[in-house]
């Protein structure tokens, strides 16, 4: 049953996720890809969506894939599956925050949350610095780790995008300027090289 | 019957602001924060911006996207349970309905050129987004080499030996707990 796994995957995606931001993606990798929801490279157009629209990445991801794998069952089906997957992704922070609130200063001071934390944080930076390797992969790569790509045009090009946006992502440029100029010299190189 | 009335009253508020803060905050978790800030503490006054400060502490050392947590545990401490509820439901909700529209026009589209021509450009440029996002989260990591020792095994093992990252997730966190209670006995020793 779809629904039932789309619920208890992004449970378990949710329980194991730790800080903000990115550091769902290689949960999210690992558990999305392994099952044949998404390929690494929907993955990666999906962040630029959900970079482009508002609202956390974390339910952004769970709308989107609950949405994609219900839409099979109709168009409701769509909606329901996008409903257990965010209503999977958000249960476990809410009942645990629940929990916590009630002994707040226990939890606050307790040494063996901040010990935990204190392996959790680096860990989290390794993985998504994996991601970010298997993601570099996906746009260099698109046809698999293969020489034949050096002799193209889209290599350069991406190698090209991705320095001169790297540079702007640094010197703290909107995302979503990033993500608008991007397109655009994808547009413009795509139709002009008929690639 | 007044005091019911009030309580009504501030839970449906709290909807209406996460709603907003919901609808108006592009980059999730962190970019929410002084949103929560100024409409939770300067507008409304509900909790303290030390509130909000220890909050924000809970809610990256809980599970859970911080987003979320931040949401159910600001509404838990000023409306109880439902504030909680109706807090976490005002803050999914504008993704949720925004994703669902997306998510059709994104399938009707998927296949133009144009599209995937787009999407051949935003893919180098979302490389270098997350590059970046990495960059700031080292920033904030503490640096000790126990810190640097399991970043790097964790990277060995989710990139090199395809090791599942829930294995490397709950590794890393008994390691860290192991670490800093041999480090605290020899602190006492001391």
């Amino acid at each position: 049953m779809i629904f039932l796994e789309l619920f208890l995957t992004f449970f378990k995606i949710g329980l194991f996720t730790f800080g903000g931001g990115y550091a769902m993606l290689p949960l999210v990798q690992a558990e999305v890809i392994e099952k044949g929801w998404m390929t690494n490279e929907q993955i990666v157009d999906f962040i630029a969506v959900s970079e482009s629209t508002p609202g956390p990445f974390a339910i952004n991801i769970s709308t989107f894939v609950g949405n994609q794998m219900g839409t099979a069952y109709g168009f409701f089906g769509g909606i329901l599956g996008g409903i257990c997957a965010t209503l999977g992704v958000v249960t476990p922070s809410f009942m645990i925050i629940l929990i916590v609130a009630k002994c707040f200063d226990k939890f606050r001071n307790s040494k063996v949350v901040k010990g935990c934390m204190s392996g959790l944080k680096p860990a989290v930076i390794g993985m998504i610095g994996s991601a970010v390797v298997s993601i570099g992969t996906t746009v260099f790569f698109p046809e698999g780790v293969n020489t034949s790509v050096f002799t193209g045009a889209p290599f350069y090009i991406s190698l090209a995008l991705f320095g001169v946006m790297s540079v702007l992502a640094f010197k703290k440029v909107h995302p979503i300027i990033i993500i608008v100029i991007s397109a655009a010299v994808g547009i413009i190189a795509g139709f002009a090289l008929g690639l | 019957m007044n005091e019911r009335k009030n309580k009504l009253s501030v839970i449906l508020q709290l909807f209406v602001t996460f709603f907003k803060i919901g609808a108006f905050t592009f980059g999730g978790g962190y970019a929410m924060i002084p949103l929560i800030q100024k409409e939770v503490c300067e507008n409304k006054k509900w909790l303290t911006d030390e509130d909000i400060l220890e909050i924000v502490a809970i809610a990256e050392s809980t599970p859970g996207p911080i987003a979320i947590n931040t949401a159910t545990f600001v509404g838990y401490r000023t409306a109880g349970f439902f504030g909680a509820f109706f807090c976490t439901l005002g803050v999914v909700l504008p993704s949720f309905l925004i994703i669902t529209v997306i998510s059709y026009i994104l399938s009707e589209f998927r296949e133009l050129k144009a599209v995937q021509y787009a999407f051949f450009g935003i893919r180098a440029g979302v490389l270098a987004l997350i590059v970046k996002a990495l960059w700031s989260m080292y920033k904030q990591c503490p640096k000790n080499p126990i810190s640097y020792i399991i970043a790097a095994l964790a990277f060995i093992l989710a990139a090199v030996l395809d090791v599942n990252v829930l294995i490397v997730i709950i590794s890393s966190a008994i390691i860290g707990l192991i670490y800093s209670f041999v480090a605290m006995k020899k602190e006492v020793k001391k």
